[in-house]
């Protein structure tokens, strides 16, 4: 087994364990804590897949921000989210059964199709490479993501705000 | 040699347990939390597949860094939301937020 594939299946365990975690845990502050984890792996991954500017990304955003944030909604709505209160709803049998279902299904269908070699070499130099596909073929979805961002800061602050 | 595959059958894992999660989870947050797992998994799909199938343009890792934008606006209005509700409802568990039913 060489070093890729030990970083690869280490990896996989951190993300997978941490998500179990995340599902599982009755404790809502454990499951936030144990997003970072997962988030991390996550970033791990895309090392290892070459894509060293979308990691740099997914830390600053995902680890750093989301999961922060997510923390504080907890400690703010304390009452509903204590020990006391019960978790789950009853679907658990159900919804056992689905996500399973879906899970086979998408190993069925994914690991069926030939994707084929690739058609080429990444880019040597990832950052630029992905500002450059921003901003001539991918100009619109820059733009229209720019515009959601707008959107969602003043409609986070309009709704939160408590009102008089 | 770790290939495609192996990041396929990963994401796969990661986006059944976020759905399980967002299926059977009574808080607001914890559903949320589902949500980023899945988000998650489609992201290792867009990069892997960046690398293993189309690299010239790096279209993968465009959708993913607008996926990780939309899930950062995503979580901020949700959680905002959220908030909102935990104010005037006093709780954020979705099965008790029922002021629309008959």
């Amino acid at each position: 087994m060489n070093a890729e594939a030990l970083a690869f299946y280490a990896l996989a365990a951190m993300v997978l364990v941490g998500g179990a975690l995340v599902v599982y845990s009755r404790n809502l502050v454990h499951a936030a804590v144990s997003l970072v984890p997962t988030l991390l792996g996550v970033a791990g991954l895309y090392v290892l897949l070459h894509a060293e500017f979308v990691t740099a990304i997914q830390i600053l955003i995902y680890v750093g921000a989301i999961t922060v944030l997510i923390l504080f909604v907890i400690l703010l709505t304390e009452g509903a989210t204590g020990l006391r209160v019960r978790q789950r709803n009853e679907q658990v049998p159900l919804a056992l059964g689905v996500c399973g279902a879906l899970v086979v299904l998408l190993w069925v269908v994914l690991l069926r199709v030939p994707w084929g070699p690739a058609a080429g070499p990444l880019p040597p130099y990832n950052p630029g490479a992905v500002g450059r596909s921003f901003l001539m073929p991918y100009v619109l979805a820059f733009e229209v993501t720019s515009l959601v961002i707008l959107a969602s800061l003043v409609g986070a602050i309009v709704i939160a705000r408590r009102e008089e | 040699m770790i290939g495609l595959p192996h990041y396929l059958v990963l994401s796969s894992l990661l986006f059944g347990m976020g759905l399980y999660g967002v299926l059977t989870r009574r808080n607001a947050v914890a559903i949320l939390m589902g949500i980023e797992l899945m988000l998650n998994a489609a992201n290792v799909n867009f990069v892997a597949f960046t690398k293993f199938v189309d690299p010239t343009f790096v279209r993968g890792h465009v959708a993913a860094l607008v996926i990780i934008t939309l899930a950062a606006c995503e979580a901020a209005v949700g959680l905002a939301l959220i908030i909102n509700a935990y104010r005037h409802l006093e709780t954020v568990n979705v099965d008790q937020v029922d002021l629309l039913k008959g």
